[in-house]
Formats: structure tokens, C-alpha cells, sequence
């Protein structure tokens, strides 16, 4: 039972909630020190993950559960995500007026769910940790109760995500029909071309998948959940389920489905290439900051899609370097968007951002930078997350995929070169908040010096990712 | 090499520019130590690159100066070095950005202080562009460059500047996205992007077609060949005058290099095979474009429709690949590096006196302004190509490479010299000549210090390159020799 110690982080998280929510009934006014707790807790779990060995591999629970390099890599992301996402909405979720105890609960709650998927190897476990994610995610975008976007964001979320749930269910019975097994290693060895069940199975659980990653065509919640929700939940939207999507993702394609690579190579390259064409355009028209990173998003997470259709080692490890420096991205962009106050006010509109160079420099530099590597201008990172990506694309002579992807990043560079444009050609308005606290200019800082100064040392990620290998 | 005296090039302007970014300040003061930054840091790094030139040694063929360091995973190294070629598109850099910087004073009125920034940082990738020796260091440096460029259009330009500024980047990164593609492709065909290295290998002849067409799209639009050219004269005209300046003298160039660098010497019989398309573009370009010059009411934009033809003549001369074309098209960069920026300098003092570039509002200003009427003279006649300035030893050179390789096309070419007099001349005769009719030009002053050492700068390398053009020729004739050689070898080994 040695081999536990391996679940060591999902257990300290799970009894951590436990008693987040005792002290939250026993002792009044204590969302504060549950916040910060929070943030400790992820802390030491994400402690207790490095120490993890990186060069084996573990089988736990009769190999329904898998500790690997990729499981590893993945959930320190996520708690790293994690905790930079909560530091950094510290101030907006008071301002907000949405700090019960219940909000970092559900937080840790969903990371809990998403490590569960993370580490996955096995149908069931797989879908009990989707829904402990999902059930968390609907009450989070619903939060604010006083504000009637944020209810229709979370019902909207949650019926269309239910759906979507039903349908990757239904997926993972038929599998379980035509292979008679739930395990991962099992699948694989038993999942032939020959059964129209299995296929059927491997669609439906990639219309699921996509969903959760709001990929083209089943986007559609996306825009309108990210906009209704509270920022905070927003950003939690943006960055920290995107890494278990992507993980379960990978997991799916190249374990028990990697055989049948040829029927879903073209599913996958018609979802990348669909998200990255529809992302770049229709977030031109946009005029809200939140609906426009949604479709950005779903733009960036078609160029992840990309590198995971060429079916090599090296298209996982990019795909998964863009996600880490999709991440960066983001948390940057909305550290900026929670500076955008004005006595108590938040500001998400597009015009808000009128002139912003004038009166404060820095966030504007800031902004820009984090802009142009949303766009994938070199010398930032962005621009080196989607090199890594073409490389493995064109590795495999995959040439139409590679040159319509770089060409809607010239489509998508539009708008965010109009935002640009804005925040520096545009005549400036009222003067926000000057003030800001320490979490959030650590976060904004950190994460623009990253992306601006990628590129004197661009090894450092490839070595950590370089260990990861699946197939 | 012991010093890295190439990254220091690169990176000082860099470290100067975060000099002034650290610098607190709003007050004017300030802003007169932030330029004074900016100064110190542009002089230094054009002594450094006529020391560099000094010290260069031109009958070698090798790559002088490399710096080597591990970079991405070992397969991209950060690899720089100069040869014959870079060495005086670098100087060309470092010579016109402290140019720009003094002519700061009076044409930026608003946040100076990132107008420095912006050039700095600009002259840096300028700079890097010319001495990176892998294809991706390069791309790195060419995309890079947008950016600042982008922010000048934008920031500080005219009425439509968000309209040029959008027309300039989108042009440039759209057909910068296919040389990316390209650049990839020849890490996995040929197993590095070392262009040391690419040369010695050679790439398969049945990628090159593409490959070149790939990485045409790029240059093509930043030359501009005609018909990508229509974003440059929207964006000279909106730039304010230190972006036209550095627009026309520099970044133009970068594709002519990167012509003669990459399409030549990594796909040499593509170039053959699509010399016809080339020469035909080229002479669109030389003859369509003086026509739409000779047409416009705008100084800017007649001197930008010039450039589009003088850049024709570069990639006339430059595809032609024989020696005399080769040397010309790189004489013909420099010396229109000169005279275009000399030329924007010159519009731009008149617009700041009267706030109007249309030339009609212009007329007998050389009884207010004798000594600009003089020196824009000079550079007129260099514009024409006249004999005893840089401007006719490139022209001829290109056109007698072209008479080798075809009568037709020297022929045609020939026209432009005709025309570039015609529009030149009466551009200067309107605007210099004739009577004073607009009494608002009385009060104009004329020169001023700055400008005077400005135009003067200009004036005399123009002067001396025309007369003596001999340094220039001496410090390419190896490495163009050395580029025609290889050119030649691969094409009769595949034949």
C-alpha cells in the first residue's frame, strides 16, 4: 500500500475541504482566512506533487489510476494556475462582493475533480472526476446571485454541460459494450476498427471532450458563460479546466483510442481547424473584453487541437507547452482586466480601455505585451508556443493544417491589434484606480516578464516537458 | 572571437532603452535626458560599426565576427556573424537611427520618451536582421520589428495612422506566415536552419520552387514589389518623419538582403527559374509606379511611389545574379538608404513649418530657404541618379548587369532613369522654384542646426560614395564573388 502516498494531494485537498467548511460553519465572518487557507492548502499540495518521482510510473486502485509523467506535470500546473487565479482575484471577489466560504471550497473542490481526471485511467474514475469538476464549475459561474448574467451563465452552462455529460456517457457505455472493459490498457487492446460501436463510442466521447475545452462546433456556451460569470470565475474558466480537458484529451486519443488513430486524426484536425478559423473571426466583432477572450480561446485551444492531431510524442509535448504558455497569457490578461476599477467599479468593455496608455503606463505595457503574444508576434512567448506547434505539424508533412493555421493567427492578430489600437492610438477617458494590491501586480508582473523574456532561455520548458512521452 | 562585439551591437540600444523606460519623469527635463540617452547610446553604436568595419577583413569568405550559443534544444543556435553584405546594412542602421534621434526635437510634440524607446528598440532587431546567420534568429528579429514599428505608425502619425498602421502589419505578417512555414520545412528537410551550414548542404532541388515562393511572399511584401505595394505609401505618408525615415532606409532593405542572403544563396535554381517572374514585377515597379509618382500632389507619397521604383532596380540588379547587378542592388540599397531618408528628412522640415505636405501650398522657397533649397537639390540629382552621386553608380551598375542578361529588360529598366528625372525635377521645381505666391511661407525660417547637421550627414556620404565608390565595392566584391560561385556550382551540378 506503499504506493498511496502517491494519492497523497488528492486525499490532503479532499479533508482540507472538509474542514474549510467546518470552520466556515463554526466560526463566523471567517471567509477571509478560508481564502487564504485555500491558498495554502494548494500550496502544500502542490509541495507534496514536486517531490514526486519523475521518471517512473504507478498504477494504483487495480490500475484505475495512473501516476505518470504527465499526470505529474499536469497537476502542478493546475495548482499552480490554480493558486495564481485565486491570489489574483482576491480584491475583485471582495469588491465583488462575492467572498463567502463556499467560493474557495468550490474552487478546491473543482481542482480536486480535475486532478481526479488528470490522473484517470479508467472510464469510471474519469467521469466521477468530470462531474466533481462540472458540479463545481455550474455553482461557480451562477455565484453572484445579485447579478442575473451570472444565474443565466451558470444555468446555460449547466444544461448544455449535462448534455454534453450524457452524450460522453453514452460514449464510454458503448465502449464498454463493444470492449468489455473500463480500463484504459484494456481498451486498447481490445478496440478494433471493425466494431462501428467503438466508433461511435470514440465520437461521442470527443463531442464530450471538445465540449469541455469549448472547441468549434461545440463552443457555444462558451462566449456567454465567460461573460455572465464574475471575472474571477471567468479567468478560473479561462485557464484551470483547460489543462485537465487537455490532459484527458491526450489520455483518450493515445491510450485506448491510439490504434484507431486514423479514425479520429481527421475528427481532430476538423476541430482545430474549425476553432481556429471561427475563433479568429468572430472575435473581431466583439466589444466585450470577456466574450472576445472567449473566442480567443477557443482559438488557442484549436491550435492545441492541432498538435495533438499528428499522433507523435512531440506534438503532445508542444501541445502542452502551448497550453502552459496559454495559461501565462491569460492569467496575465485578466490580472489587467481586475485593474480596471474605477470605485468598486469594473470596467469590461472595450472602449473602457480608451487611452489607457495615458494614464497608466505600466498596465498598458503590460497589456501590450501580453497582446502581441496572444497574436503570436515573436519575440514573446506566443509566438514560440505556436513555433513548437507548426514544428510538429509540419514534422508529419501536414502543410494545408500548418498554413491555415498561420493564417488565421494573421486573422486573429487583427483584433488584437485593434485592442492595441485602443489602449494606445485612442483619445483617453477617466482615470482608473491607481491603487492595485501586491497579489495581483506579483501576478500581472510575473507573468509579463515571462512571456517578454521567453525567449533568452525557451529550453527550460521543453526540458520539463521533454520527459513526458505516452506513446 | 573573443569580444562579442556583434551581441553588444544588438544589445545596446536594448539596455539604453530600458534606461529610459526606468527613468521616472513627465517634465520636460526629463525628456531632454532621455534623448540625451538615446544620443549617447545610437553614437556609441555607430562608432562600434565603423570600428567593426575597420577592423573586418574583406577578402575573406567566411563569416566574420560568429557567435555561437546553444539556444533551442541544440537544433536552432542563437548563430550571428557578418560578411561583406551585412556589414554595411549595419552601418547603414546604426548611421540613420542617431539621425533620427536628433530630428526628435521638433517633429515628436507627445511622449517622447517612448518615441525613443520605440526607435532604440527598433535599431536593435534592425541590426539583428543583418548579422543573424539562422533562419530563425532572423525570422525572430524580422517579426520582431513590426511591433515598434506598428506602435510608431500608430502612436505618432497623422490622421489615418490606424488605417496605415493596421495596412502595415497585416501586410507584412501575412506574407511573413509562409516564410515561417518555409523556415520549419527546411529544419525537417534538411536537419538544421544554420544558413552556414544550408549553404554547404544545399537543399534538394525539387522543395526549392516552394520554398522560394514561400519565402517571396515575405520579402515581396516588405520590398514592396509591385502589386503587394500599396501599404507603403500609406504608411510613409501617415508615420511621423523619423518612422518614414527609418521605413525607407532600413526596413526596405531588409528583404533586399534577405533576397540576396536566402532566395539566392539557399535556392539558387528556383532563382533561376523565377528570374522571369522577378524581372517582370521589377520593371512593372521601375515604369507603373514613376507614373502614379509623377501624379501625386503629396511630397511624401511621391517620394514613397519612388521608392517602390527604386527598390525595383534592387531586385532587378540583385536577380540578374551577376556580379555588376549584385554589387549595384547593394549600392543601390545604401545609396537609396541615404537619399530616401535625406528626402523624408527634407519634407519633414517643411511640414513642420507649414504643416502641410501637398506640394501646391509650396513655391519659391528658395529665396526664404536657400541653403535647404541647396541641399535638397543634392539630393534630387542623387534621387535621378546623377553621375557623381551614390545614386548613378548603382543605377548603372544594375543596368549594365541587366544588358548582360537582357537587352529587353535593360531597355525598359532604362525608362525609369527618365522618369525619376521627370518627377524628381519637377517635384523640386514646384516646390523650390517658381514664384512666391502663398505669403504664409515668408515667416518660414530656414535651417536650423539640427536639421543642417542632419542633411549634411546625409549629404556627404552621398557626395563621396558617388565620387569614390571604391570602400563600398572593395568590402562586398569578395562575398558577392563568393555568393555567384556557389550560385553557379549548384546550378551546374544539377544540370
Amino acid at each position: 500500500m506503499n504506493n498511496l502516498n502517491f494519492i497523497y494531494p488528492e486525499i490532503f485537498i479532499s479533508l482540507s475541504i472538509l474542514f474549510l467548511l467546518i470552520i466556515g460553519v463554526f466560526k463566523k465572518k471567517s471567509s477571509d482566512l478560508v481564502f487564504t487557507l485555500s491558498v495554502v492548502i494548494l500550496l502544500i499540495a502542490l509541495g507534496i506533487l514536486i517531490k514526486f518521482p519523475s521518471d517512473k510510473e504507478f498504477f494504483l486502485f487495480s490500475d484505475s489510476y495512473k501516476i505518470d509523467q504527465l499526470s505529474t506535470f499536469m497537476k502542478i500546473v493546475t495548482l499552480i494556475s490554480g493558486i495564481f487565479v485565486l491570489i489574483s482575484s482576491y480584491k475583485y471577489i471582495k469588491l465583488a462582493k462575492i467572498i463567502d466560504i463556499e467560493y474557495p471550497v468550490l474552487i478546491l473542490a473543482s481542482i480536486l475533480g480535475m486532478l481526479v481526471m488528470i490522473s484517470s485511467y479508467d472510464l469510471i474514475v474519469f467521469y466521477v472526476g468530470l462531474e466533481l469538476q462540472t458540479l463545481s464549475l455550474y455553482v461557480l459561474a451562477a455565484f453572484d446571485k445579485n447579478q442575473r448574467n451570472s444565474s443565466e451563465a451558470g444555468l446555460k452552462y449547466f444544461v448544455l454541460s449535462a448534455l454534453s455529460s450524457g452524450l460522453l456517457l453514452y460514449g464510454c457505455s458503448l465502449i464498454y459494450g463493444f470492449t468489455g472493459s473500463t480500463n484504459f490498457a484494456l481498451i486498447s487492446e481490445n478496440i478494433f476498427s471493425s466494431d462501428y460501436g467503438n466508433i461511435f463510442g470514440i465520437v461521442f466521447i470527443l463531442v464530450g471532450l471538445s465540449f469541455k475545452i469549448s472547441v468549434v462546433p461545440f463552443h457555444m456556451w462558451a462566449p456567454d458563460v465567460y461573460e455572465g460569470s464574475p471575472t474571477s470565475v471567468t479567468l478560473f474558466f479561462a485557464v484551470v479546466p483547460k489543462v485537465a480537458a487537455l490532459t484527458v484529451f491526450i489520455r483518450f486519443l493515445y491510450v485506448p483510442f491510439f490504434s484507431l488513430i486514423e479514425q479520429w486524426q481527421s475528427i481532430i484536425i476538423f476541430l482545430s481547424l474549425a476553432s481556429m478559423i471561427f475563433g479568429a473571426i468572430s472575435a473581431i466583432g466583439q466589444k466585450n473584453l470577456k466574450r472576445l477572450i472567449a473566442f480567443s480561446s477557443i482559438g488557442h485551444m484549436g491550435y492545441a487541437l492541432a498538435a495533438l492531431s499528428v499522433g507523435t510524442n512531440s506534438g503532445i509535448q508542444s501541445s502542452i507547452i502551448y497550453l502552459c504558455i496559454y495559461l501565462v497569457m491569460n492569467i496575465g490578461f485578466f490580472c489587467c482586466l481586475f485593474m480596471l476599477k474605477r470605485e468598486n467599479i469594473f470596467f469590461y468593455n472595450l472602449e473602457d480601455l480608451a487611452g489607457l496608455s495615458k494614464n497608466h503606463p505600466v498596465i498598458s505595457l503590460c497589456l501590450l505585451i501580453i497582446l502581441f503574444s496572444l497574436a503570436g508576434i515573436p519575440p514573446t512567448a506566443g509566438f514560440f508556443a505556436k513555433f513548437y506547434i507548426f514544428i510538429s505539424v509540419i514534422e508529419e508533412s501536414m502543410y494545408f493544417l500548418a498554413i491555415i493555421g498561420l493564417l488565421s493567427t494573421v486573422i486573429s492578430a487583427f483584433y488584437y491589434l485593434k485592442i492595441i489600437k485602443i489602449i494606445y492610438f485612442d483619445r483617453p477617458k477617466e482615470q482608473y484606480d491607481k491603487e492595485n494590491d501586491l497579489g495581483l501586480k506579483i501576478s500581472l508582473a510575473l507573468s509579463t516578464l515571462l512571456i517578454l523574456l521567453y525567449f533568452i532561455y525557451p529550453d527550460s520548458l521543453i526540458n520539463l516537458v521533454s520527459k513526458i512521452s505516452i506513446i | 572571437m573573443d569580444f562579442p562585439i556583434l551581441s553588444s551591437l544588438i544589445l545596446l540600444p536594448i539596455v539604453g532603452a530600458l534606461f529610459i523606460l526606468i527613468s521616472k519623469s513627465s517634465d520636460t527635463y526629463k525628456f531632454k535626458s532621455s534623448k540625451y540617452v538615446a544620443l549617447f547610446v545610437s553614437f556609441v553604436n555607430f562608432f562600434i560599426s565603423i570600428y567593426l568595419w575597420y577592423i573586418f577583413d574583406p577578402n575573406s569568405t567566411e563569416f566574420q565576427f560568429v557567435e555561437n550559443r546553444l539556444w533551442l534544444q541544440g537544433f536552432v543556435n542563437y548563430k550571428i556573424g557578418i560578411d561583406g553584405i551585412s556589414i554595411l546594412f549595419i552601418i547603414l542602421s546604426t548611421f540613420i537611427a542617431p539621425l533620427c534621434i536628433v530630428s526628435v526635437n521638433r517633429t515628436i510634440k507627445v511622449r517622447l520618451k517612448d518615441f525613443l524607446i520605440a526607435i532604440l528598440v527598433m535599431e536593435s532587431l534592425m541590426i539583428g536582421v543583418f548579422c543573424s546567420l539562422d533562419l530563425v534568429i532572423f525570422y525572430l528579429f524580422f517579426e520582431g520589428g513590426l511591433i515598434p514599428m506598428f506602435l510608431i505608425i500608430g502612436i505618432w502619425g497623422g490622421s489615418r495612422r490606424v488605417y496605415s498602421a493596421f495596412k502595415f502589419f497585416l501586410f507584412t505578417l501575412l506574407g511573413s506566415v509562409l516564410m515561417l512555414v518555409a523556415i520549419i520545412s527546411i529544419y525537417w528537410i534538411s536537419g538544421t536552419t544554420d544558413v552556414a551550414e544550408l549553404y554547404k548542404l544545399g537543399i534538394e532541388p525539387k522543395y526549392q520552387n516552394l520554398l522560394w515562393l514561400a519565402f517571396f511572399s515575405s520579402f515581396a511584401v516588405k520590398t514592396p514589389m509591385w502589386p503587394v505595394h500599396t501599404w507603403l505609401p500609406d504608411a510613409h505618408v501617415e508615420a511621423p518623419t523619423a518612422g518614414s525615415v527609418l521605413l525607407a532606409a532600413i526596413l526596405l532593405k531588409m528583404a533586399g538582403y534577405g533576397f540576396i542572403r536566402f532566395s539566392i544563396g539557399l535556392f539558387p535554381i528556383a532563382s533561376e527559374n523565377f528570374t522571369l517572374l522577378i524581372y517582370t514585377l521589377s520593371l512593372i515597379a521601375i515604369v507603373y509606379t514613376s507614373f502614379v509618382a509623377l501624379m501625386q500632389d503629396d511630397m511624401k507619397k511621391l517620394i514613397a511611389y519612388s521608392s517602390v521604383a527604386h527598390m525595383g532596380y534592387v531586385t532587378l540588379g540583385i536577380f540578374t545574379i551577376n556580379q555588376q547587378g549584385l554589387e549595384g542592388s547593394i549600392i543601390q540599397m545604401i545609396s537609396h538608404g541615404l537619399v530616401s531618408a535625406a528626402l523624408f528628412f527634407c519634407v519633414g522640415i517643411l511640414y513642420e513649418r507649414r504643416h502641410s505636405r501637398l506640394i501646391k501650398d509650396y513655391g519659391g522657397i528658395v529665396s526664404i530657404m536657400p541653403k535647404y533649397a541647396v541641399l535638397l537639390m543634392i539630393f534630387t540629382l542623387a534621387a535621378i541618379g546623377l553621375p557623381g552621386t551614390s545614386g548613378f553608380i548603382g543605377e548603372f551598375l544594375i543596368l549594365m548587369g541587366t544588358f548582360k542578361e537582357s537587352f529587353l529588360v535593360a531597355t525598359i529598366a532604362s525608362l525609369g532613369v527618365v522618369l525619376a528625372a521627370a518627377y524628381m525635377l519637377w517635384l523640386y521645381k514646384r516646390v523650390v522654384f517658381g514664384k512666391l505666391i502663398n505669403k504664409d511661407l515668408l515667416k518660414m525660417p530656414d535651417l536650423n542646426k539640427s536639421e543642417i547637421f542632419i542633411l549634411t550627414s546625409l549629404a556627404l556620404p552621398v557626395l563621396f560614395f558617388g565620387i569614390y565608390p571604391e570602400p563600398l565595392l572593395n568590402t562586398i566584391e569578395t562575398s558577392i564573388t563568393n555568393l555567384i560561385d556557389t550560385y553557379k556550382y549548384s546550378i551546374n551540378v544539377t544540370k
